[in-house]
């Protein structure tokens, strides 16, 4: 590694801490109802959709109302992203006539939109029309996102409020972060995109003649308005097949800083607004240190893997399946993020990182998503570490353990088993049907320990609703399209439905006033405690699988 | 405190062989299920267990097997054992308490003719006789008559206490002793319902309900146990790919007791098989301190009690107010006016009167004067005149008559003999009352000698006391009856944080409403029928035994010494408790870090082997075990021992210490966390060792 790769790296750490408390700070105002800048911009716009859709942004409901508008809410956007797919041959829009998805593949692609995910079992530029990509596809990136943040903002009113039943108006809390958050923010992005060669056009697929004097077929498309909300809002989902590794969504080293910021910005910024939202900002930042120390470790284990020489081929730097505009230090801290933030989106091909980068990346995900994690659902995901750390260790200041000042109970450990196995189950009852199955294994293009990182990275990243993927392994079969899109939903409503019931029961509860007695959540002993819970509780379950996917290929290689 | 049972019959012979005992009988499944993890447990040991049936008869017998097998059922016995020896003690501690009241019989009174019963035939409201000489037989309330009850058998408090009927000390035990006088008592508890009962069906794990802390762990515990089950019965599938990767036989797959082995190693074992011994035990705890409990949910509460609740005589202060200090009037010597003040005190029978002449004893050594040769007339203290005194006739027949009394007494005695009440000292008795003091005016016929200052002395190291439950949280409420300015002067000198004085007993309960209301949780202890509703609303409220019955059976606990400092030692037992459970939990997550690094190694090592003689994985064998199956089964046992080697610590309870949340943590998670991850490296790497000198 050189000089500037770590200035490099220590500039985008930066950046982040000094962005946090910025966007945070804005979302807790938008979030809350104060008046802020955009208010004066936007606050009519809001009132009309408030208007139109008759809501009332005032009127509040409980949990169960909540949860039910919000699942209601995604079932439609899923159908009606799976009903443009199956008929887009028949619509605008479609210049290159991409003929209908296949509908085990468009119901994937639609659960897998719909749960922020944007695992791709397709290819974008050879599957998809326009319309499709635009009117499905980046409507769903936006309103996954503020679904997240929905949940999120659920959560942090059943934490703060005393003796409450109402977790807020899930239309409301839509609205506005989608309008004030994800909207402007994506404009913005999208424009600089743009400015630095992303393609925005609807122009049909261009056909030129190669240097080598062959005929090559240039995708073309309507790209930086949607990759500004597939980095903002952790989707994640490619306009083309080979991602941000395509030179036409990634073109420049600015281009590709910038997107990796944007992966983490919103999630990292969101522990502020937690923090001050539930009265503890200290507590906003230590949640955001455990985060930050778990990513940068893993980054530090993947960077050692990339960099150290490969005995195999006797040399270092395997620039195989990476960019060599973006170089090792790029790619690799890429795909560090894009696991840990549950976004998804590449710069680099997964499958062909070093054991260790990979097993980061795969750690990243098996661990729940809870490194920053996707927008809003990282943090609510994390808040079911934070849970189970406050139980199991709470109980050793002799009190019954509080989590800002509110009791936890069998319910809510109950529920926080739950949303933390649920992921387990699909991974690991997936994972091991594949592997011994037929139709699971003869779409590995891997023999060996790489091939069952690649059937474990699938699932993983499925219920992780992360996105990313092993690239070796061809999941657009019938058996991987549908056990995948049953691994994005328990991913995804196997923690929302549970964390939503902890809200509710949690708003109901008294405040126990802090005092010398109190087991505090916001301070450094804490943080090493969640790192520990969840390295243990999340991560020990996967040692055996992991031992026999990467762990096992690093020991071949270095033998 | 009495803790009669100490450590010593941790190890008490009977009781442990009833644990034995006790361990075989809980293996009972539907007993067994009670409790998920070790029922698990207990699932794998019965299928190991019928494997190795089998292979004697097909002839693929693994001693390997055996031993797992073996260690599994000891597994699953140690964890019983852990329960069956802390019912055993619990239940010692109750039977010596119930041991007087089987044997009693009881001269029940019906329709006024007396017959005799058993006392567990007794139902609630009969009425029954009691004579000097007879035990009670079971619990209830006089309704007519007085007489002294001797409560040693259950506080161990020598001492005879005045039971009467009507006020506050209408309230019996059942199996205390009537020592004088006859009392007619109404029977207030069904039979098998008496506080005694009630503790004792605490303390039996069968009958013993989980309390809401123990049913929230249970279900970690169950979550955890399925979360890897989960990873476990995974693993054939994953073994199966990697078989086949590194071109190995099938076969070679994991067997089933492996797979149970990894399974019972993961499981949290530890915390699982002592969780019922430490809620147990954390009953038998108060018992020791004489304390009963009416349900083990009480116990847990007062470990999260952040607002106490305390009166002030008895807790704070000594039961009454003392002499402390002499203020002799202008031209009088201090000796003079102790010598007049012990004099006008030798007729008044009150603590306060014997405290003044205790002190005069004490600051000038007078003492065994012969006071009937002056011709001494006493005059005995009344409520009425408020004063007490004597006449002393000297040797010319001329009678001085020395009073002490209250400053309004004295007065007006004065100015009978027309004195006159000097301005100074009316000043001085002002600057005492305002202090909290209570001054007594001495005076010699019509002149007044001076003041005698009786304070309320507060207890010796109720001070420390108070500032260690600061540090650990906890609010004090001094409550009083005196009037704010006295209650404010002691309240300053014991270190409580606040006071309420003149305080009613509405004021009581409006105060621990409120406190609720602010999230917090109240402990108060009371003795008075009229502290019922505000026992009854506080989150802890410990009635004194010497109390009335409506008062302990609105309270959660009975304080049988009837010593309200024993508020304080209730909360430490709560946190105590709830401390050995997340200690104990932490420990045993912690330790499945090595557990995976003993075993892992150990199934894999033949995988992607090539030709070499072990595979890659064996580099994951950090604690270099022997063999592959000496690694399986030194930590198969390690999880079975480590149960045993902790019953002690889960009897008697982490060490607790007065110190605040985050000290605590700190110092339990270096012990219990770190020591957790630790200690089975260690552990597994011995017992491993042990293993391959006899293999």
């Amino acid at each position: 590694m050189t000089a500037s790769d770590f200035l490099q790296i220590t500039l985008y750490f930066t950046l982040l801490i000094v962005l946090t408390p910025v966007l945070g700070g804005y979302m807790y105002k938008v979030f809350t109802g104060e008046k802020h800048l955009m208010t004066f911009v936007l606050g009519k716009p809001e009132k009309l959709i408030y208007k139109l859709s008759g809501i009332h942004p005032d009127e509040e409901t409980n949990w169960k109302t909540y949860t039910w508008g919000l699942l209601l809410f995604n079932l439609i956007g899923m159908v009606f992203l799976f009903v443009l797919q199956i008929i887009q041959a028949q619509l605008p829009l479609n210049p290159a006539h991409l003929p209908n998805v296949s509908w085990h593949s468009a119901l994937n692609t639609a659960i897998s939109f719909m749960t922020n995910t944007n695992w791709q079992g397709y290819a974008g530029e050879t599957t998809l029309s326009y319309l499709v990509q635009m009117l499905g596809l980046t409507v769903q990136n936006f309103v996954s996102a503020a679904t997240g943040i929905a949940v999120l903002l659920a959560l942090v009113r059943g934490l703060s409020r005393k003796s409450a039943s109402t977790l807020g108006n899930f239309w409301t809390d839509l609205t506005r972060s989608t309008l004030y958050v994800l909207l402007p923010m994506s404009i913005v992005f999208a424009v600089i995109l743009a400015g630095e060669g992303v393609i925005q056009n609807f122009h049909p697929y261009q056909a030129v003649h190669t240097l080598q004097g062959t005929e090559q077929v240039i995708p073309m498309g309507p790209a930086a308005s949607q990759i500004a909300i597939k980095q903002l809002g952790t989707n994640g989902g490619g306009f083309f097949n080979t991602n941000s590794a395509h030179p036409f969504e990634n073109p420049t080293p600015l281009t590709n800083f910038l997107e990796m910021l944007a992966i983490l910005l919103i999630p990292a910024a969101l522990t502020y607004t937690y923090g001050k939202m539930v009265g503890s900002l200290r507590q906003g930042w230590t949640i955001f240190m455990v985060m930050l120390i778990l990513l940068i470790s893993g980054l530090a284990i993947a960077l050692y893997g990339e960099y150290s020489a490969n005995p195999i081929f006797s040399q270092s730097h395997l620039m195989e399946g990476k960019e060599t505009r973006f170089g090792i230090t790029n790619s690799v801290l890429w795909s560090t993020v894009t696991t840990a933030a549950s976004n998804g989106s590449v710069n680099a091909m997964h499958d062909s990182l070093s054991p260790l980068a990979g097993m980061v990346a795969l750690i990243n995900m098996l661990l729940g998503e809870v490194i920053f994690g996707g927008v809003g659902a990282g943090l609510y995901g994390m808040m079911v570490f934070v849970i189970l750390t406050v139980f199991i260790a709470g109980l050793m200041v002799g009190r019954t353990p509080e989590l800002l000042g509110k009791k936890i109970g069998a319910f809510e450990v109950q529920m926080a088993i739950i949303a933390n196995l649920s992921t387990s189950l699909v991974i690991l009852v997936f994972t091991a049907w594949a592997s011994v199955s037929s139709y699971g294994l003869s779409s590995l293009n891997n023999t060996g320990a790489h091939g069952f990182s690649e059937i474990l990275y699938a699932y993983t990243s499925a219920a992780g609703n992360n996105g990313s993927a092993f690239a070796g392994l061809n999941a657009n079969t019938l058996f991987y399209n549908l056990t995948l899109s049953f691994s994005l939903l328990v991913g995804r409503f196997g923690v929302i439905i549970p964390m939503l019931a902890i809200a509710g029961s949690m708003a109901r509860k008294n405040i126990t006033p802090e005092s010398a007695g109190t087991f505090r959540t916001d301070n450094w002993v804490f943080g090493g405690l969640l790192i520990a819970v969840i390295l243990i509780v999340g991560g020990l379950t996967y040692f055996p699988a992991l031992s026999l996917g990467p762990v096992v290929e690093h020991l071949l290689m270095i033998k | 405190m009495s803790t009669h049972q100490n450590t010593s019959s941790l190890f008490n012979q009977k009781i442990i062989f009833q644990a034995v005992k006790d361990s075989f009988i809980k293996l009972n499944p539907a007993v067994l299920i009670k409790n998920p993890v070790i029922f698990i447990v207990g699932v794998g040991s019965v299928l190991t267990t019928v494997i190795v049936v089998v292979s004697l008869f097909n002839g693929n017998f693994s001693a390997f097997n055996l031993q797992i097998a073996v260690w599994l059922w000891f597994t699953v016995l140690f964890a019983n054992f852990s329960e069956a020896i802390a019912e055993g003690r619990g239940k010692a501690q109750a039977d010596s308490l119930r041991k007087n009241r089987t044997q009693t019989m009881a001269r029940r009174l019906v329709g006024g003719k007396e017959d005799v019963v058993a006392a567990p035939d007794l139902r609630k409201d009969d009425v029954v006789i009691c004579d000097a000489g007879d035990i009670i037989p079971a619990d209830g309330e006089v309704i007519e008559g007085i007489a002294s009850v001797d409560e040693s058998a259950i506080t161990g408090e020598s001492a005879p206490v005045i039971r009467e009927s009507g006020g506050d000390r209408s309230a019996v035990t059942g199996g205390t002793k009537v020592i004088s006088d006859r009392i007619i008592i109404r029977i207030t508890s069904e039979p098998g319902d008496s506080f005694l009962d009630r503790m004792i069906s605490l303390v039996e794990g069968a009958k013993r309900q989980k309390t809401p802390n123990e049913i929230a762990l249970s279900i970690l515990l169950s979550g955890l146990s399925i979360i890897f089950l989960l990873a476990v019965v995974t693993l054939p599938a994953f073994f199966s790919y990697s078989l086949s990767a590194s071109g190995l036989p099938s076969s070679q797959n994991l067997t089933i007791p492996v797979l149970i082995a990894l399974l019972v190693c993961l499981i949290p074992t530890t915390i699982g098989g002592l969780l019922s011994a430490i809620g147990i035990s954390g009953m038998d705890r108060l018992l020791q301190r004489n304390i009963i409990a009416t349900s083990g949910k009480a116990i847990e509460a007062a470990g999260d009690v952040d607002v106490l609740l305390l009166d002030k005589t008895g807790t704070i202060t000594l039961g009454n107010r003392m002499a402390t200090n002499f203020f002799p009037a202008d031209g009088v010597s201090e000796t003079d006016l102790a010598h007049a003040a012990q004099l006008s005190s030798l007729s008044d029978e009150t603590p306060e009167g014997r405290s003044i002449v205790i002190l005069a004893k004490e600051k000038f050594d007078f003492r065994g004067r012969d006071v009937h040769q002056k011709n001494a007339v006493f005059i005995p203290f009344t409520a009425q005149s408020k004063m007490s005194g004597v006449d002393l006739t000297d040797e010319k027949g001329v009678v001085h008559r020395i009073r002490k009394g209250s400053s309004e007494a004295i007065k007006s005695f004065i100015h009978n003999g027309n004195g006159f009440f000097p301005k100074k000292m009316e000043e001085k008795v002002a600057e005492l009352a305002k202090m909290g003091a209570t001054p007594l005016v001495v005076a010699e016929d019509n002149k007044v000698l001076g003041i005698i200052q009786l304070k309320d002395i507060v207890k010796g190291g109720i001070k420390q006391r108070f500032a260690q439950l600061r540090t650990m949280g906890i609010r004090t409420i001094m409550i009083t009856g005196d009037n704010a300015l006295t209650a404010a002067a002691i309240a300053a000198e014991a270190g409580v944080d606040d006071f309420m004085a003149e305080a009613t007993p509405e004021d009581k309960l409006v105060r621990i409403r409120k406190e609720q209301a602010n999230g917090h949780l109240v402990g108060m202890i009371g003795d008075g029928t009229n502290d019922a509703p505000a026992l009854a609303q506080a989150d802890i409220g410990i009635a004194m035994n010497s109390g009335t019955q409506a008062a302990r059976e609105a309270g959660n606990m009975v304080d049988l010494d009837s010593n309200p400092t024993k508020l304080i030692e209730v909360v430490e037992v709560g946190k105590q408790l709830l401390m050995t459970r997340g200690a104990l939990t932490t420990f045993s997550i912690a330790n499945d870090v090595a557990k995976y690094f003993a075993i892992i190694p150990a199934i894999a090592v033949s995988l992607y082997a090539g030709k070499t003689e072990v595979g890659p994985l064996a580099a994951l064998n950090l604690m270099n075990l022997g063999s592959p199956e000496s690694a399986i089964l030194s930590a198969v046992i390690f999880n079975a021992i480590i149960i045993v080697l902790l019953v002690p610590l889960a009897l008697k309870g982490v060490p607790y210490r007065p110190v605040s949340a985050n000290k605590a943590l700190i110092r339990n998670l270096f012990i219990y966390g770190l020591g957790g991850v630790i200690a089975p490296f260690v552990g597994i790497k011995l017992i491993d060792f042990i293993i391959n000198l006899f293999a």
